[in-house]
Protein backbone atom coordinates (compact mmCIF):
# COMPACT_ATOMS: atom_id res chain seq x y z
CA UNK A 1 0.00 0.00 0.00
CA UNK A 2 2.69 1.96 0.86
CA UNK A 3 4.10 3.16 -2.44
CA UNK A 4 2.94 2.68 -6.03
CA UNK A 5 4.98 5.04 -8.20
CA UNK A 6 8.70 4.46 -8.22
CA UNK A 7 11.16 7.07 -7.53
CA UNK A 8 11.80 8.04 -10.80
CA UNK A 9 8.01 8.06 -11.55
CA UNK A 10 7.68 10.50 -8.37
CA UNK A 11 10.62 12.88 -9.53
CA UNK A 12 9.44 13.85 -12.69
CA UNK A 13 5.73 14.00 -11.46
CA UNK A 14 7.04 16.84 -9.23
CA UNK A 15 9.03 18.31 -11.86
CA UNK A 16 6.50 18.36 -14.62
CA UNK A 17 4.16 20.29 -12.05
CA UNK A 18 6.66 22.58 -11.28
CA UNK A 19 6.86 23.34 -14.77
CA UNK A 20 3.33 23.70 -15.02
CA UNK A 21 3.26 26.26 -12.19
CA UNK A 22 6.22 28.58 -13.33
CA UNK A 23 6.35 28.02 -16.91
CA UNK A 24 9.97 28.91 -19.19
CA UNK A 25 11.70 29.99 -15.81
CA UNK A 26 11.42 26.73 -13.44
CA UNK A 27 14.84 25.29 -13.41
CA UNK A 28 15.79 28.39 -11.48
CA UNK A 29 13.44 27.63 -8.80
CA UNK A 30 14.51 27.53 -5.24
CA UNK A 31 12.22 24.03 -4.94
CA UNK A 32 13.62 22.96 -8.03
CA UNK A 33 17.19 22.66 -7.23
CA UNK A 34 15.75 21.74 -3.39
CA UNK A 35 13.70 18.10 -4.70
CA UNK A 36 16.75 17.21 -7.10
CA UNK A 37 19.28 17.88 -4.24
CA UNK A 38 16.86 15.62 -2.34
CA UNK A 39 16.64 12.46 -4.29
CA UNK A 40 20.42 12.85 -5.46
CA UNK A 41 20.98 12.38 -1.42
CA UNK A 42 18.36 9.84 -0.73
CA UNK A 43 19.56 7.67 -3.91
CA UNK A 44 21.78 5.16 -1.66
CA UNK A 45 20.97 4.63 1.90
CA UNK A 46 22.65 1.97 3.91
CA UNK A 47 19.98 -0.59 5.32
CA UNK A 48 18.79 1.63 8.29
CA UNK A 49 15.53 0.58 9.56
CA UNK A 50 14.94 3.53 12.03
CA UNK A 51 12.75 4.67 9.35
CA UNK A 52 9.49 3.83 7.45
CA UNK A 53 10.47 2.07 4.40
CA UNK A 54 10.23 4.26 1.36
CA UNK A 55 9.86 6.74 3.90
CA UNK A 56 11.38 9.76 1.33
CA UNK A 57 9.27 8.15 -1.68
CA UNK A 58 5.75 8.58 0.45
CA UNK A 59 7.40 12.29 1.12
CA UNK A 60 8.12 12.68 -2.62
CA UNK A 61 4.43 11.33 -3.61
CA UNK A 62 2.59 13.60 -0.78
CA UNK A 63 4.13 16.59 -1.78
CA UNK A 64 3.02 15.27 -5.89
CA UNK A 65 0.02 15.04 -5.02
CA UNK A 66 -0.02 18.46 -3.24
CA UNK A 67 1.35 20.25 -6.19
CA UNK A 68 -1.30 18.37 -9.26
CA UNK A 69 -4.24 19.24 -6.27
CA UNK A 70 -3.68 22.65 -5.71
CA UNK A 71 -3.41 23.03 -9.60
CA UNK A 72 -6.69 20.81 -10.81
CA UNK A 73 -8.83 22.65 -7.38
CA UNK A 74 -8.05 25.63 -8.69
CA UNK A 75 -8.61 25.21 -12.20
CA UNK A 76 -11.99 24.08 -11.30
CA UNK A 77 -12.47 27.09 -9.48
CA UNK A 78 -11.40 29.24 -11.94
CA UNK A 79 -14.32 27.48 -14.54
CA UNK A 80 -17.27 27.51 -12.20
CA UNK A 81 -16.94 29.20 -8.98
CA UNK A 82 -15.17 32.82 -9.94
CA UNK A 83 -16.68 34.23 -12.47
CA UNK A 84 -19.95 36.45 -10.68
CA UNK A 85 -22.84 35.86 -12.11
CA UNK A 86 -23.62 34.27 -15.73
CA UNK A 87 -26.45 35.02 -18.09
CA UNK A 88 -28.75 31.64 -18.97
CA UNK A 89 -27.28 30.90 -22.17
CA UNK A 90 -23.43 31.11 -20.75
CA UNK A 91 -24.57 28.70 -17.38
CA UNK A 92 -26.13 25.70 -20.08
CA UNK A 93 -22.85 26.19 -22.29
CA UNK A 94 -20.80 25.24 -19.17
CA UNK A 95 -22.49 22.21 -18.60
CA UNK A 96 -22.70 21.31 -22.64
CA UNK A 97 -26.95 22.33 -22.88
CA UNK A 98 -28.14 25.06 -25.39
CA UNK A 99 -31.26 26.67 -24.70
CA UNK A 100 -34.21 26.09 -26.49
CA UNK A 101 -34.45 28.50 -29.39
CA UNK A 102 -38.36 27.86 -29.54
CA UNK A 103 -41.21 26.99 -26.84
CA UNK A 104 -41.13 23.33 -26.56
CA UNK A 105 -37.79 23.01 -27.44
CA UNK A 106 -35.59 20.64 -26.39
CA UNK A 107 -31.91 21.60 -25.09
CA UNK A 108 -29.99 19.87 -26.87
CA UNK A 109 -31.63 20.59 -30.96
CA UNK A 110 -30.31 23.48 -32.45
CA UNK B 1 -13.49 -2.18 -7.03
CA UNK B 2 -11.07 0.92 -5.77
CA UNK B 3 -9.46 1.23 -8.65
CA UNK B 4 -12.65 1.59 -10.86
CA UNK B 5 -13.31 5.04 -8.85
CA UNK B 6 -10.04 6.92 -9.44
CA UNK B 7 -10.02 5.75 -13.45
CA UNK B 8 -14.14 7.09 -13.27
CA UNK B 9 -13.12 10.46 -12.33
CA UNK B 10 -10.12 10.59 -14.79
CA UNK B 11 -11.98 9.21 -17.65
CA UNK B 12 -14.87 11.81 -16.72
CA UNK B 13 -12.56 14.86 -15.82
CA UNK B 14 -11.79 16.88 -18.85
CA UNK B 15 -14.81 16.17 -21.01
CA UNK B 16 -16.32 19.49 -20.74
CA UNK B 17 -13.86 22.20 -20.84
CA UNK B 18 -14.26 23.22 -24.73
CA UNK B 19 -17.48 24.39 -23.90
CA UNK B 20 -16.15 26.86 -21.27
CA UNK B 21 -13.13 28.66 -23.02
CA UNK B 22 -15.25 30.91 -25.47
CA UNK B 23 -16.13 33.02 -22.34
CA UNK B 24 -14.95 36.53 -23.51
CA UNK B 25 -15.67 38.31 -20.56
CA UNK B 26 -14.06 38.28 -17.38
CA UNK B 27 -15.89 39.50 -14.36
CA UNK B 28 -13.25 39.98 -11.94
CA UNK B 29 -14.02 39.93 -8.14
CA UNK B 30 -11.07 40.71 -6.99
CA UNK B 31 -10.34 44.36 -4.96
CA UNK B 32 -8.78 46.85 -7.19
CA UNK B 33 -6.64 48.82 -4.29
CA UNK B 34 -4.29 47.32 -1.95
CA UNK B 35 -5.00 46.81 0.88
CA UNK B 36 -2.03 47.90 3.78
CA UNK B 37 -0.72 45.22 6.05
CA UNK B 38 -2.04 42.30 7.09
CA UNK B 39 -4.24 40.21 4.90
CA UNK B 40 -5.74 38.33 7.05
CA UNK B 41 -8.59 40.87 6.89
CA UNK B 42 -11.12 38.98 5.56
CA UNK B 43 -10.41 39.29 1.65
CA UNK B 44 -9.04 36.56 -0.37
CA UNK B 45 -7.45 37.92 -2.92
CA UNK B 46 -5.00 40.77 -2.96
CA UNK B 47 -2.89 41.81 -6.23
CA UNK B 48 0.69 39.92 -6.44
CA UNK B 49 2.79 42.67 -5.36
CA UNK B 50 6.34 41.28 -5.64
CA UNK B 51 8.40 39.80 -8.45
CA UNK B 52 10.83 37.46 -6.19
CA UNK B 53 10.37 34.88 -3.46
CA UNK B 54 13.69 33.86 -1.67
CA UNK B 55 14.92 31.79 1.96
CA UNK B 56 17.03 33.08 3.79
CA UNK B 57 18.37 31.34 7.41
CA UNK B 58 18.12 33.67 10.11
CA UNK B 59 18.90 33.61 14.02
CA UNK B 60 18.57 30.27 15.72
CA UNK B 61 18.83 28.52 12.61
CA UNK B 62 15.27 29.10 11.38
CA UNK B 63 14.59 30.61 8.21
CA UNK B 64 12.44 32.94 6.78
CA UNK B 65 10.78 33.74 3.34
CA UNK B 66 11.91 36.95 1.54
CA UNK B 67 9.51 38.66 -0.63
CA UNK B 68 11.60 40.65 -3.00
CA UNK B 69 13.25 42.98 -0.11
CA UNK B 70 10.92 42.46 2.10
CA UNK B 71 10.72 39.46 5.19
CA UNK B 72 7.49 37.70 5.23
CA UNK B 73 5.34 38.09 8.49
CA UNK B 74 2.54 36.25 9.74
CA UNK B 75 -0.86 37.75 9.61
CA UNK B 76 -0.59 38.44 13.87
CA UNK B 77 2.91 41.02 12.82
CA UNK B 78 5.15 38.59 13.78
CA UNK B 79 8.44 37.57 11.96
CA UNK B 80 7.44 34.39 9.57
CA UNK B 81 10.17 31.65 10.72
CA UNK B 82 9.76 28.33 9.62
CA UNK B 83 12.46 25.44 11.64
CA UNK B 84 13.99 23.80 8.69
CA UNK B 85 14.87 24.59 4.96
CA UNK B 86 11.92 21.89 3.64
CA UNK B 87 9.30 23.76 4.86
CA UNK B 88 10.52 26.73 3.97
CA UNK B 89 11.10 25.49 0.72
CA UNK B 90 7.48 24.70 0.30
CA UNK B 91 5.94 27.78 1.75
CA UNK B 92 8.02 29.98 -0.56
CA UNK B 93 7.18 27.57 -3.74
CA UNK B 94 3.45 28.29 -2.57
CA UNK B 95 3.91 32.17 -2.96
CA UNK B 96 6.07 31.55 -5.81
CA UNK B 97 3.34 29.67 -7.65
CA UNK B 98 0.97 32.92 -7.18
CA UNK B 99 0.58 35.05 -11.05
CA UNK B 100 -1.38 37.92 -10.91
CA UNK B 101 -3.66 37.73 -7.68
CA UNK B 102 -2.62 36.26 -4.43
CA UNK B 103 -5.07 33.32 -3.94
CA UNK B 104 -4.76 32.55 -0.31
CA UNK B 105 -7.38 29.68 -0.07
CA UNK B 106 -4.64 27.85 -2.49
CA UNK B 107 -1.78 28.54 0.07
CA UNK B 108 -2.40 26.10 2.82
CA UNK B 109 1.33 25.57 4.11
CA UNK B 110 1.22 29.08 4.67
CA UNK B 111 -2.02 28.97 6.37
CA UNK B 112 -0.54 26.05 8.68
CA UNK B 113 2.64 27.63 9.75
CA UNK B 114 0.48 30.91 10.38
CA UNK B 115 -1.54 28.50 12.53
CA UNK B 116 1.06 27.68 14.51
CA UNK B 117 3.20 30.27 14.63
CA UNK B 118 0.43 32.78 15.48
CA UNK B 119 -1.53 30.43 18.05
CA UNK B 120 -4.58 32.72 17.48
CA UNK B 121 -7.12 30.68 19.55
CA UNK B 122 -3.98 30.33 22.29
CA UNK B 123 -4.06 26.18 22.35
CA UNK B 124 -2.50 23.95 24.60
CA UNK B 125 -1.21 20.03 23.09
CA UNK B 126 -3.30 19.21 25.26
CA UNK B 127 -6.15 20.72 24.02
CA UNK B 128 -5.19 20.08 20.66
CA UNK B 129 -5.27 16.31 21.30
CA UNK B 130 -8.25 15.77 23.40
CA UNK B 131 -9.82 17.86 20.45
CA UNK B 132 -8.21 15.20 18.00
CA UNK B 133 -9.42 12.22 19.89
CA UNK B 134 -12.89 13.39 20.13
CA UNK B 135 -12.79 12.25 16.53
CA UNK B 136 -12.48 8.96 17.16
CA UNK B 137 -15.74 8.49 19.04
CA UNK B 138 -17.33 9.09 15.47
CA UNK B 139 -14.51 8.06 13.27
CA UNK B 140 -15.68 7.40 10.07
CA UNK B 141 -14.13 3.76 9.70
CA UNK B 142 -16.10 2.52 12.45
CA UNK B 143 -19.75 3.33 11.33
CA UNK B 144 -20.88 1.23 8.80
CA UNK B 145 -24.15 1.13 7.27
CA UNK B 146 -26.74 -2.00 6.93
CA UNK B 147 -27.81 -0.92 3.30
CA UNK B 148 -27.20 -1.38 0.20
CA UNK B 149 -25.00 -4.43 0.41
CA UNK B 150 -22.85 -2.98 -2.33
CA UNK B 151 -21.55 -0.56 0.00
CA UNK B 152 -21.64 -2.91 2.94
CA UNK B 153 -19.09 -5.04 1.06
CA UNK B 154 -16.85 -2.29 -0.07
CA UNK B 155 -16.87 -1.16 3.47
CA UNK B 156 -16.16 -4.37 4.65
CA UNK B 157 -13.59 -4.73 2.26
CA UNK B 158 -11.81 -1.51 2.10
CA UNK B 159 -11.76 -0.44 5.61
CA UNK B 160 -11.55 -3.43 7.68
CA UNK B 161 -7.77 -4.06 6.64
CA UNK B 162 -7.03 -0.28 7.74
CA UNK B 163 -8.87 -1.05 11.02
CA UNK B 164 -6.49 -4.24 11.10
CA UNK B 165 -3.80 -2.03 11.18
CA UNK B 166 -3.68 0.49 13.12
CA UNK B 167 -4.93 -2.27 15.95
CA UNK B 168 -2.08 -4.52 15.32
CA UNK B 169 0.20 -1.42 15.01
CA UNK B 170 -0.74 0.27 18.78
CA UNK B 171 -2.43 -2.64 20.19
CA UNK B 172 -5.23 -1.23 20.50
CA UNK B 173 -9.14 -2.33 19.98
CA UNK B 174 -11.75 -0.12 18.26
CA UNK B 175 -14.48 -1.92 16.93
CA UNK B 176 -16.62 -0.97 13.85
CA UNK B 177 -20.73 -1.05 14.48
CA UNK B 178 -23.84 0.12 12.26
CA UNK B 179 -26.10 1.41 15.19
CA UNK B 180 -26.10 5.13 15.38
CA UNK B 181 -24.32 5.41 18.73
CA UNK B 182 -21.18 4.37 16.75
CA UNK B 183 -18.58 2.16 18.14
CA UNK B 184 -17.76 2.16 21.85
CA UNK B 185 -14.07 3.08 22.18
CA UNK B 186 -12.43 1.45 25.75
CA UNK B 187 -10.44 3.96 27.90
CA UNK B 188 -7.03 2.45 27.20
CA UNK B 189 -7.29 3.05 23.52
CA UNK B 190 -7.73 6.64 24.08
CA UNK B 191 -5.01 6.29 26.49
CA UNK B 192 -2.33 5.15 24.09
CA UNK B 193 -3.78 7.43 21.11
CA UNK B 194 -3.17 10.00 23.92
CA UNK B 195 0.42 9.29 24.98
CA UNK B 196 1.41 9.11 21.44
CA UNK B 197 0.23 11.91 20.43
CA UNK B 198 1.94 13.53 22.56
CA UNK B 199 5.24 12.49 21.28
CA UNK B 200 4.89 14.77 18.15
CA UNK B 201 5.46 18.25 18.80
CA UNK B 202 3.27 21.76 18.66
CA UNK B 203 3.92 22.04 15.09
CA UNK B 204 3.22 18.45 13.68
CA UNK B 205 0.53 18.14 16.00
CA UNK B 206 -0.90 21.36 14.08
CA UNK B 207 -0.76 19.63 11.10
CA UNK B 208 -1.84 16.44 12.31
CA UNK B 209 -5.15 17.78 13.74
CA UNK B 210 -5.66 19.23 10.20
CA UNK B 211 -5.90 16.35 8.71
CA UNK B 212 -7.59 14.75 11.37
CA UNK B 213 -10.31 17.44 10.76
CA UNK B 214 -10.45 17.14 6.68
CA UNK B 215 -10.22 13.47 6.65
CA UNK B 216 -12.94 13.12 9.95
CA UNK B 217 -10.98 10.02 11.06
CA UNK B 218 -8.41 9.63 13.51
CA UNK B 219 -7.26 6.16 11.84
CA UNK B 220 -7.31 6.93 8.67
CA UNK B 221 -5.17 10.42 9.68
CA UNK B 222 -2.67 8.34 11.53
CA UNK B 223 -2.32 5.78 8.28
CA UNK B 224 -1.34 8.72 6.54
CA UNK B 225 1.04 10.11 9.14
CA UNK B 226 2.58 6.47 9.54
CA UNK B 227 3.03 5.99 5.90
CA UNK B 228 0.69 3.49 5.55
CA UNK B 229 -1.40 4.97 3.07
CA UNK B 230 -1.02 7.25 0.46
CA UNK B 231 -3.12 10.58 0.35
CA UNK B 232 -5.15 9.22 -2.56
CA UNK B 233 -6.03 6.10 -1.07
CA UNK B 234 -6.58 8.31 2.48
CA UNK B 235 -8.65 10.34 0.65
CA UNK B 236 -10.54 7.96 -1.15
CA UNK B 237 -11.63 5.95 1.90
CA UNK B 238 -12.61 8.72 3.72
CA UNK B 239 -14.70 9.68 1.33
CA UNK B 240 -16.09 5.66 0.19
CA UNK B 241 -19.69 6.49 0.40
CA UNK B 242 -19.59 9.37 -1.87
CA UNK B 243 -17.50 7.22 -4.36
CA UNK B 244 -20.24 4.44 -4.19
CA UNK B 245 -23.03 7.19 -5.33
CA UNK B 246 -20.59 9.00 -7.70
CA UNK B 247 -20.08 5.41 -9.64
CA UNK B 248 -23.32 4.47 -9.32
CA UNK B 249 -25.48 7.97 -9.99
CA UNK B 250 -23.14 10.14 -11.70
CA UNK B 251 -20.01 12.40 -11.42
CA UNK B 252 -20.56 16.18 -11.14
CA UNK B 253 -17.83 17.87 -11.89
CA UNK B 254 -17.98 20.98 -10.49
CA UNK B 255 -18.66 19.56 -7.14
CA UNK B 256 -17.70 16.31 -6.73
CA UNK B 257 -14.13 17.23 -8.78
CA UNK B 258 -13.85 20.15 -6.93
CA UNK B 259 -14.29 18.70 -3.31
CA UNK B 260 -12.04 15.83 -4.14
CA UNK B 261 -9.79 18.07 -5.36
CA UNK B 262 -9.62 20.11 -2.32
CA UNK B 263 -10.04 17.50 0.19
CA UNK B 264 -6.71 15.86 -1.00
CA UNK B 265 -4.44 19.32 -1.79
CA UNK B 266 -5.54 19.59 2.11
CA UNK B 267 -4.95 16.73 3.40
CA UNK B 268 -1.14 16.51 1.50
CA UNK B 269 -0.55 19.82 2.81
CA UNK B 270 -1.16 18.84 6.33
CA UNK B 271 0.69 15.10 6.18
CA UNK B 272 3.46 16.91 4.63
CA UNK B 273 3.42 19.67 7.72
CA UNK B 274 3.25 17.47 10.11
CA UNK B 275 6.14 15.05 8.16
CA UNK B 276 8.54 17.98 7.99
CA UNK B 277 8.11 19.39 11.25
CA UNK B 278 8.87 16.28 12.69
CA UNK B 279 11.97 14.49 11.10
CA UNK B 280 15.27 15.43 11.60
CA UNK B 281 17.66 14.11 8.55
CA UNK B 282 21.05 13.31 8.84
CA UNK B 283 23.95 11.80 7.09
CA UNK B 284 26.58 9.41 7.76
CA UNK B 285 29.33 8.40 5.00
CA UNK B 286 30.46 5.41 5.01
CA UNK B 287 34.62 5.35 4.67
CA UNK B 288 35.80 2.64 2.43
CA UNK B 289 38.48 0.70 4.16
CA UNK B 290 41.27 -0.80 1.80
Amino acid sequence: MAAVTSPLRACRGILREIRLMKGSGYRHTIVYKYVLDQFRRNQVTGAQYCRERMDALHTACTYQCLLTSTREHLQLHEVYHARGERDTAQMAGLVGLRLPTQPGGKGWET
Amino acid sequence: MLRNFCSHHRQFARVIWPFSLRQGQHVSSSPTHLQKANYGSGITERKKFYENVSISQGEGGLFEINLDKRKLKTPGGTLFTVPNEALATAVATEWDAQKDTLKFYTMHFTTLCNTALDNPTERTKDQMIRAALKFLDTDTICYRVDEPPGLVELQKNEWDPVLNWIEQRYNVVIGSSSSIMGPKIPEETKETFHQHLNSYNFWSLTGLEYVITQLKSVVLSLGLIDKHLSVEEAVLLSRLEEEYQIQHWGNVEWAHDYDLYELRARTAAGALFAHLSSESTAVKKKLLRD
